[in-house]
């Protein structure tokens, strides 16, 4: 007996009304980007000892807007296109309309969080960056509205599980179909992540910054945030894993690999994510040793799901690019659509990330840490992962799903495949900058270009880091002005109808340890313990310092 | 679950790899003695003035080639700036800070630890060349933070 599990090839229309919310969750995931990225520019050039600061009216300093880029970037714009994205492909996967009221909750929680958060960035109130380190002390509104942001996932994540719910009492012992299993799985591993950061703002952080509570422990705090710190690079990621596994084989003619395996990754991300989050922490007093070991390990664990990525979404590149006519060993790769802007701006998402991974482990690896712990090579690393993976398949996903939404034909593709080369080109050079500098001392979170020191080797390492984010800003704003060019003088005719979904070549099957896999609740229950065995012997074993005032030094 | 065979070798090497990297770095810690920061003790930091050894900020030699620098870090410099030691001497450094979080990483070496109030950090290095060595603080903590800095000599 075969089940539609894979998609339902009939299509599905969603409705009107849906349509436009998502769209707008779209455009403020943008909206977030432009405002993040202008900031960018100053921080490269400030690397590269030029400070252009002065051409930001009514920005306070540098931390001001180095504050607004991580908010803006790593808070807002991802959770905003996963707010919209993941709804919107387990709707499609399950045929089924989302839930209006959730929906509207969703987008006007983000909205009025980036607002609130945003009214204190601006004005120089929150300027504590974005990780919000005690005793530096923000404004309510900043706590506030960053809480509201996370409120408003855990309301998508509603949204998505009452939709599949409402599929599941209509298909009783049918597999759950992959595109939706994945999306739900991947907001499902945020709502356990984010419940410590929720602790920390609204039980510490909030009250203390409204002067109801005196004091507050730092350390106490640094730990609850890196205990969603770190599962919440996941988060931003695995939005981007849905469309590498699910969509883009579909987009270059390809296959998925193999649908067993691609649930038990995000089985592996749903149960490994969180509980590594002290290799955040190496370096910090306060934090018994073994337990970082123990987080080190996991954190091991968790490369592991994402190198049987690597070779998943590789074996079905490989599948598109050979049914187009692809020969020989490596000949196929010549062969995928390159002039697809969508597709083009994922494969350099993936092609970067293969650094941006490995220079990951090299973060993860426990005593090796300390020499690159807080330098220059931590963005080096994380622009080519969340500034890269995540980013460019933001971007990459947009180029289908704006005309999708918008019924727009996306304006001037072959400018926006080339945007995206200059972004990945830019990219590699101020990572190559960032890297060496930071190995040679040079630290982050730090206007270089009005520091008073200085040390042997920054000056080529920051001209690089310069050039780069000078190229990858250009490659930015050809996005934007692709965006803007769509929605207003897009053509009414040609916008794809239809989400691209993938085919599996190894369906899934109906019975035997396979179909355990659905069963969400339990490997939620284990997730659980794992994180118990990761954190409790910590919080059973710490006596909360309750010592620092709040300081607003900035 | 079917597992295809180019599959299945990719997973095997892959876990191969990451166990050698693991015992790679068990080795690193283990036989040659290199150690992250760990749990010191707690402390109160607007008490530091009375608490020691932060009462007294500084360098102590406490054996024949081991010392000790006690260092306290706040809005924008470190207390002491300047740590003299000479080459070859094992030094152990005992540090907290006395307002918001700062950082403490000397250049070219793996002396990279936080400095957290309300807790002790505790790390040690042996400084073979002689030279002067930058200690930045590489953690944001105000408006100053880009003119925080500090020296370590090793004559
Ligand atoms: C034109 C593109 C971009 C440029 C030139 C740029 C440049 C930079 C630089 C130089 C830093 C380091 C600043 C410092 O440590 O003092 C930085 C930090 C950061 N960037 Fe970007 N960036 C860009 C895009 C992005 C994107 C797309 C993302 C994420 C999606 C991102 C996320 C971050 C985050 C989270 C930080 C850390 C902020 C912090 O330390 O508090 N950036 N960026
Ligand atoms: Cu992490
Ligand atoms: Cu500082």
């Amino acid at each position: 007996m075969s089940t539609p599990v894979v998609y339902d090839p009939k299509g599905f229309t969603f409705p009107d009304p849906q349509r436009r919310v998502l769209q707008w969750s779209m455009f403020i995931a943008i909206i977030a980007m432009f405002a993040g990225v202008a900031h960018g520019l100053a921080q490269a050039l400030s690397y590269a000892g030029i400070n252009i600061l002065q051409y930001f009216p009514g920005l306070s300093s540098y931390y001001q807007g180095l504050t607004v880029h991580g908010v803006a970037q790593a808070l807002v714009l991802t959770f905003a296109f996963s707010n919209g994205f993941l709804p919107l492909v387990t709707a499609r996967a399950l045929s089924r309309p989302l839930n209006m009221a959730l929906l509207h909750g969703t987008f006007w929680f983000l909205l009025v969080g980036f607002l609130l958060a945003g009214y204190a960035l601006l004005t120089n109130q929150a300027s504590v960056l974005y990780t919000s380190y005690a005793p530096l002390q923000a404004h309510p509104t900043y706590y506030l509205g960053l809480s509201l942001v996370v409120v408003s996932t855990w309301l998508a994540s509603a949204n998505m599980f009452v939709t599949l719910r409402g599929w599941r009492k209509e298909h009783p012992g049918e597999r759950i179909p992959l595109l939706a299993y994945i999306a739900v799985l991947s907001y499902a591993m945020w709502d356990l992540a984010s419940i410590p950061i929720a602790v920390s703002f609204l039980g510490f952080l909030l009250p203390w910054s409204l002067g109801w509570l005196q004091h507050v422990d730092p350390l106490l705090n640094r730990v609850l945030f890196w205990f969603t710190g770190h599962a919440i690079v996941y988060a931003w990621l695995l939005p981007a894993y849905v469309s590498w596994y699910a969509l883009i084989p579909r987009q270059v003619g390809g296959k998925l690999v193999s649908d067993p395996l691609t649930r038990a990754v995000f089985i592996l991300f749903l149960l490994l994510s969180i509980p590594t989050g002290f290799h955040h922490q190496y370096t910090d007093p306060g934090i018994a040793t073994s337990m970082k070991a123990f987080h080190a390990l996991l954190t091991f664990g968790v490369f592991y799901p994402s190198l049987a990525t690597a070779f998943s979404v590789t074996a079905s590149l490989e599948m598109g690019g050979r049914a187009r006519g692809g020969r020989g060993l490596l000949g196929w790769i010549r062969k995928l659509p390159w002039g697809d802007p969508s597709v083009a701006t994922q494969l350099l998402a993936m092609l970067t990330f293969v650094l941006g991974g490995a220079t990951g482990l090299v973060n993860a690896s426990f005593t090796v840490n300390q020499v690159v712990h807080n330098t220059a090579w931590i963005p080096g690393h994380f622009h080519m992962t969340v500034g890269s993976a995540v980013l460019l398949t933001i971007i990459g996903v947009s180029y289908w799903a704006v005309p999708y939404l918008t019924g727009k034909r996306l304006w001037a593709p072959k400018l926006a495949v080339a945007g995206s080369w200059m972004y990945a080109i830019g990219l590699l050079i101020f990572a190559r900058g960032l890297i060496s500098g930071g190995l040679q001392g040079m630290p982050r979170r730090t206007f270089i270009a009005e520091a008073t020191y200085s040390a042997s080797g920054w000056k080529l390492a920051g001209a690089l880091a310069g050039i780069g984010g000078t190229i990858m800003t250009i490659g930015m704003l050809i996005f934007f002005l692709i965006m803007i060019m769509t929605f207003l003088v897009g053509k009414r005719d040609g916008a794809p109808r239809d989400i691209p979904i993938s085919e599996s070549l190894t369906p899934p099957s109906q019975n035997g340890w396979d179909s355990t896999m659905d069963r969400i609740g339990v490997w939620v229950i284990v997730a659980v313990v794992l994180i118990l065995l990761a954190y409790g012997p910590f919080f059973l074993s710490y006596t909360p310092n309750m010592v620092s005032p709040g300081f607003k030094l900035f | 679950m079917r597992v295809h065979t180019y599959e299945k070798a990719f997973l095997i090497v892959g876990a191969a790899l990451l166990v050698v990297f693991m015992i790679a770095l068990t080795y690193t810690s283990v036989a040659m003695g290199i150690h992250l920061p760990g749990k010191v003790a707690m402390v109160d930091p607007a008490a530091l003035a009375t608490t020691p050894p932060f009462d007294q900020p500084g360098v102590r030699q406490t054996g024949d080639n081991t010392y000790e620098a006690v260092v306290v870090g706040q809005a924008w410099q470190f207390l002491p700036g300047e740590i003299r030691v000479p080459a070859g001497a094992e030094v152990t450094f005992i540090l907290t800070s006395r307002d918001v979080i700062h950082g403490f990483h000397v250049e070219r070496t793996r002396i990279n630890i936080m400095m957290i109030p309300g807790q002790i950090g505790k790390t040690t290095y042996t400084f073979k060349t002689p030279g002067e060595y930058l200690i930045i603080c590489h953690e944001y903590c105000g408006a100053g933070h880009h003119f925080m800095f500090g020296k370590v000599i090793v004559e």
